[in-house]
């Protein structure tokens, strides 16, 4: 078990050691993710120049922005997929990909690293299913592989999971005999099979024909009234306006406004964010 | 012209079929003619030349030693390929990986093994008994240190044995080949790897496995189907190098023991036809392998089979579970 796991014990809340050796101790509940200045750059373009977000425990934060505005990119460092410049983000009061010990950074290693990310669910644009094994394999395949779990229980808690987004008859089919929206929702189960308590979703209905985006849309409204963390970058201006409870408009590598869906959506202030809206709306 | 009314559900029509007269071809007549006139020719060239002496050809070309060479030959074969693909897998592996210093050193291996030519590497092989007369394990530089503490001729060794038990043909052959194979391999399994959608590594990191775990439950399984065709080609050329093991020198081995017969009844020629009819038989059986793998293995991606699966895509869609393999 890594050192990250062991500090979490049970109940997240009452773990106040945790939160001494947290550099930057908070008042109250610990947020579920914190960006503090975070900076990325692809060689000369700079991606993210400065971004400051705060996820509290068991909210939907929903992420908007014209494309190459660095959505993606924000949502993929969050889980280490891409290595950030500068800044820190946390996540459960973890310092994201190091470690502080002092006024000194350490790069944590792979194996650390995994074992943040195993509470980190995510979503990707395109499915990104394992073709070659079929949708409950596909369920299952980290909760067996990565936790160590017995075949019977993951396979009983695959098949719950695959009944939760409406695909349990279709758990012996591969990805390809299934529509990108039942992809898109094996995808969504095989993340929440490692019990995230975070989950990142990536522009998860961009790849989808249009009648097929409402199932999982449905799936993921279902999954925030159930209480999970969310950060959802999308074009859905109508999910974000219902699920939402934070919205962020991000443009050129910067959050330019953010604040409640309805009032964002209803009184853009930032010029950049009414001039989007008025295209996407 | 009328304007058919859209209101009405569209009935289909008969029609008639069309009946036109085909393109013809002239070409291919010609082509034909000449073909079959130099067929005429080979086959006349075959019948009546007495240097093929065919008689003879058919009396020696199953003899013990033929056969022991044919052992011989499919044995090197299988156990060349089988450590040349798992060294290849390690050097390709090796090669994609972020340590700078394995990534430095397949490359170097891979750069080697594939610029020295085969039958040169197994001369090579078959003549390191003149760098290492005795293959000893032992303490580095033993001597040297011995003499720091005053020992003449200090030889700590754990054990040796001399090079020509070790050289001894057959597994200097195979290991010749499978180095040299495992070069190639290398290359074939990184362009496998490398035809994997990055989404894949990328969805199995997200997971928390482990750039193992990603490798041998993700990456290599879908490489597969980049990899096992040209495996099969790879292994057609390996039963054709096994005649290179001259070289080193295998004597165990099919080509050797045909010329052998050759060059002691001064009939060289018709065993050398042998040779070929051997050569052609034993390929033919690998090329009908090859075609059942690659079916096997190409599964779901031909045109065809992609037409397919749209349509069991579609049937999935309207609640149709369509039969599971």
């Amino acid at each position: 078990m890594s050192d990250q796991a062991r500090h979490r014990a049970p109940d997240d809340d009452a773990q106040p050691v945790v939160r001494a050796a947290d550099p930057h101790p908070a008042a109250g509940a610990e947020p579920m993710v914190r960006a503090e200045n975070v900076h990325k750059a692809f060689g000369h373009v700079k991606v993210l120049r400065g971004i400051d977000v705060t996820v509290p425990r068991g909210n939907v934060c929903v992420v908007l922005g014209p494309s190459g505005s660095g959505k993606s990119t924000f949502l993929r460092c969050i889980n280490h997929l891409e290595k950030i410049d500068a800044g820190r983000i946390w996540v459960d009061g973890n310092l994201v990909g190091y470690q502080q010990k002092g006024d000194k950074l350490y790069e944590l290693h792979d194996k650390a690293v995994a074992a943040q990310r195993r509470e980190i669910g995510m979503v990707f644009q395109r499915f990104n299913l394992f073709p070659h094994m079929c949708a409950l394999e596909n369920v299952i395949e980290a909760p067996t592989m990565v936790k160590g779990h017995g075949r019977a229980d993951a396979r009983r808690r695959g098949m719950e999971l695959l009944d939760r987004v409406g695909l349990a008859d279709k758990a012996l089919n591969y990805p390809s005999q299934l529509s990108g929206g039942q992809q898109q929702r094996v995808a969504i189960a095989r993340a929440l099979a490692m019990d995230p308590k975070l989950m990142l979703f990536d522009e998860p209905t961009s790849a989808l024909d249009p009648e097929l985006v409402g199932d999982v849309l449905d799936a993921m409204k279902d999954l925030a009234r159930s209480g999970m963390t969310m950060v959802v970058v999308t074009h859905e201006i109508g999910f974000a306006r219902e699920v939402g409870d934070q919205l962020i408009f991000m443009d050129d590598g910067v959050v330019v406004e953010s604040g409640a869906p309805r009032e964002v959506l209803a009184n853009p202030r930032h010029p950049r964010t009414r001039d989007f809206l008025s295209k996407v709306l | 012209m009328t304007i058919p009314d859209t209101s009405a559900t569209p009935v289909p029509r008969d029609a008639e079929p069309i009946k036109a007269i085909p393109v013809r071809h002239p070409g291919r007549w010609v082509a034909i003619v000449v073909i079959a006139v130099l067929a005429a020719m080979f086959v006349h060239l075959l019948v009546t030349n007495s240097a093929f002496q065919w008689k003879f050809m058919f009396q020696n070309m199953f003899t013990p030693p033929v056969m022991r060479g044919l052992l011989g030959t499919v044995s090197i074969t299988i156990l060349a390929m089988i450590i040349g693909v798992v060294l290849g897998i390690v050097v390709a592996v090796a090669r994609l990986s972020n340590n700078p210093i394995l990534r430095g050193t397949s490359w170097a291996y891979t750069w080697f093994f594939r610029a020295v030519p085969r039958y040169v590497l197994l001369i090579v092989m078959g003549n390191l008994g003149i760098l290492w007369p005795r293959l000893e394990i032992g303490v580095p530089f033993d001597t040297y240190l011995g003499k720091l503490f005053g020992l003449q001729d200090a030889h700590w060794r754990l054990f040796g044995i001399t090079t020509r038990e070790l050289l001894v043909g057959f597994w200097v052959g195979v290991l010749g080949l499978a180095l040299s194979e495992a070069a190639y391999m290398a290359e074939i399994v990184r362009a496998g790897m490398l035809s994997v959608d990055p989404g894949q590594d990328e969805a199995a990191t997200a997971l928390g496995m482990s750039r193992a775990q990603a490798l041998r439950r993700v990456v290599l399984p879908q490489a597969m189907r980049v990899i096992i065709p040209p495996t099969g080609n790879e292994t057609i050329a390996m039963l054709k190098d096994t005649s290179l093991l001259i070289a080193v020198p295998v004597t165990a081995e099919l080509f050797f023991q045909l010329s052998a017969i050759g060059n002691r009844t001064f009939q060289v020629f018709p065993m050398l036809v042998a040779a070929i009819l051997w050569y052609l038989f034993l390929v033919s059986i690998l090329l009908v392998g090859q075609y059942f793998l690659e079916k096997r293995f190409s599964r779901g991606y031909g045109r065809a089979a992609k037409a397919k699966m749209k349509l069991e895509g579609l049937a999935a869609e309207h609640g149709a579970n369509p039969e599971l393999p």
